[in-house]
């Protein structure tokens, strides 16, 4: 198991200095003169040469990469034009915002999916499997941020069940202490109730917006890997063993049918982390993307990099963990390593 | 029966059996009738859209603002009174000269190097193999919004952007589908014909993972306008005032709020079913061609 995951861990060096190499690239390919660009639209000439050469953007190419990198592992993104901060402050701050969303969005379209997935493979040809196929084929149609905007039309302006989209708590609350950053969390750990309900209620719909958009993936593979346990040999034998139907199902063609279910999570993390920002931008969610989102409009791109860059390193660690996580999971995939 | 006689029959045949095969695969699955359908319908509007509509898109009328769908406007009216039903059909255009002109651009850059990498094996493979897994490594939409931030903010960008991302779908397609033809036999007897390596690549190999590559295309339409008008919507690539169906949702999304549905719904209607559409054709398009993957 061990050497496994040393081997695993060997993989994401490359990945990583490719992510790099490709973040570096895209602030050299500013257009224009990025000395310029960083001095401000006011600065003279020489407070141009003088950004050029703090910058070391008077020197080659890879000497600036080496800058680049020494200044990444110390943790420096950079500071935003527009306020002035550093970026990489900003981004762990907002960080735990964007997180909360995306695994709360990915906890309701697992519990959605996976018992659609295998309903609609035990009764194969029935409404529910038609269903299945609907809302797969609809879930990857519907663009991320109309669903969001269906969904507060419909529940907090035709309802009124649910909360204005505007950020993370109501502003009659104040936040929880922070101990995880997650506000659910947080409040249950504070032993305040009111503030978890308050805290839910923000993040339902927009946790339901992400889950809509990232089922589509998760019901279609389940119900695909399903079928195929379903027909195996030991499933066979099982029955022929006079085994009940749910005994079968759960314990033997489930378990077996969730090791595909979990290859697909990092194509499905692709997805949510894409949609978290159109996500955020709908319901005014103070993450990471917002961040991002609001540089982009005044073109403000040490923020935007410092987003990618993280986006990016998340991702990768994020499949790392799902690789191992197959590890545990699979016994075959232990011995092979 | 005489030579000629022979080879002019088989043709005949052969095209016979695939409208035969054609006509199953949309009896036996409506929805790609449907789809079929929906196509003709989006195209029309890309066509001849900006010719037929009945108010100027771009026209503001200030003594009709915030108008709810009516007899005069079909889809009601925007903040500036601008007809949203003329802006809906006029954007198709834009909308689809986006996702066409970055699918057919990947389709040049990933299609040709899968081919390359799958046909040649070793260094060509690997290196294309290295930038494909390194566009995988970041989440693609998040890549899409870095590049367009980084060359500029301009709908040519959001182009190249949508191409990049699709890249390694592009390339691990086509390069399988070479890999499995490098050797066979006609490849075999154009070379010992003279033939050159990339001559073979072009002539030969290319025109027969064509079928494969062509639903790749229409499955990856679909992605492609979700991608362009999710960029757009976060204010990326298009410009107001023009009507695009991105931006339109964008600009009906603080109205959604105080009820004024109309402004957000109709556009963002319209992108689902053109990337609804593109989905089935997608898979219609896979059972004719593949009916081995068919789901």
């Amino acid at each position: 198991m061990l050497s496994l995951i040393s081997k695993r861990l060997l993989l994401v060096i490359p990945n990583l200095i490719g992510v790099v190499i490709i973040t570096f690239l895209l602030t050299r390919a500013l257009p224009g003169d990025p000395a310029a660009y960083f001095a401000g639209p006011a600065a003279t000439k020489e407070a141009i040469e003088q950004v050029r050469s703090k910058l070391g953007l008077d020197k080659p190419l890879i000497v600036q990469f080496g800058h680049y990198v020494t200044d990444l592992a110390r943790g420096d993104f950079g500071n935003s034009l527009t306020t002035g901060q550093p970026v990489a402050t900003e981004i762990r701050n907002r960080l735990p915002a964007s997180a909360e969303l995306t695994l709360f969005g990915l906890f309701i379209s697992i519990s959605i999916a996976v018992p659609l997935g295998i309903l609609a493979a035990v009764k194969q040809g029935s409404w529910i499997d038609h269903t299945c196929r609907v809302v797969a084929t609809a879930g990857v149609s519907l663009p991320v941020f109309f669903t969001g905007l269906l969904l507060v039309y419909v529940f907090y302006f035709l309802l009124g069940w649910s909360p204005a989209p505007l950020g993370r708590i109501d502003v009659f609350y104040s936040p929880p202490p922070q101990v995880t950053g997650f506000y659910l969390i947080d409040s249950v750990l504070s032993g305040n109730l009111e503030g978890f309900r308050a805290a839910f209620s923000q993040l339902l719909l927009p946790g339901l917006t992400l889950g809509i958009f990232s089922l589509a993936p998760i019901a279609r593979m389940t119900r695909a890997s399903m079928l195929a346990v379903l027909a195996s040999d030991f499933v066979r034998t099982a029955r022929a063993s006079g085994l009940d139907d749910r005994t079968v199902i759960i314990t033997y063609a489930f378990r077996n049918a969730m090791l595909p279910v979990v290859t697909t999570l990092g194509m499905v993390f692709s997805f949510l982390l894409g949609a978290n920002v159109l996500v955020e931008k709908v319901f005014a969610w103070p993450g990471i993307g917002s961040y991002a989102v609001e540089a982009l409009i005044s073109s403000d791109f040490a923020p935007v990099q410092g987003f990618v860059l993280t986006m990016a390193v998340l991702y990768v660690v994020l499949n790392l963990i799902i690789d191992i996580l197959y590890g545990v999971i699979d016994p075959r995939v232990r011995l092979e390593g | 029966m005489t030579d000629t006689a022979i080879r002019a029959a088989a043709p005949k045949a052969e095209s016979n059996s695939l409208l035969r095969h054609a006509r199953y695969v949309v009896s036996e699955n409506p929805v790609t009738g449907l789809a079929f359908g929906l196509f003709t319908l989006i195209a029309l509007c890309a066509l001849i859209g900006p010719y037929i509509v009945p108010h100027d898109p771009l026209a503001s009328d200030t003594a009709a603002t915030l108008q709810a769908p009516s007899w005069k406007h079909w889809f009601g009216t925007d903040q500036l009174g601008r007809d949203i039903f003329s802006r809906v059909v006029v954007a198709t255009r834009l909308d689809l000269i986006i996702a066409l002109s970055s699918v057919a651009l990947v389709f040049a850059m990933g299609g040709f190097a899968g081919i390359a990498a799958g046909f040649f094996g070793g260094w060509t493979d690997r290196i294309v193999g290295r930038i494909s897994d390194t566009i995988m490594a970041f989440p693609l939409f998040v890549l899409a919004m870095g590049i367009v931030a980084a060359l500029g903010n301009t709908v040519t960008n959001i182009v190249l952007a949508t191409a990049i991302i699709n890249f390694p779908l592009y390339v691990r397609v086509a390069r399988a589908e070479a890999n499995v033809r490098r050797d066979a036999g006609f490849v075999q007897a154009a070379r010992l014909s003279g033939n050159g390596d990339f001559r073979i690549l072009l002539m030969h190999i290319l025109p027969n993972i064509m079928p494969i590559m062509m639903v790749q295309i229409s499955l990856t339409m679909g992605y492609a306008i979700l991608n362009a008008a999710g960029l757009s919507f976060i204010g990326l690539g298009v410009r107001p005032p023009t009507p695009e169906w991105g931006i339109m949702v964008a600009e009906g999304a603080g109205n959604i709020i105080s009820g004024e549905w109309w402004i957000a719904l109709f556009p963002g209607a319209a992108l689902m079913l053109a990337v609804f559409c593109f989905n089935l054709l997608g898979d219609g398009l896979r059972d004719l061609v593949d009916p081995q993957r068919r789901t």
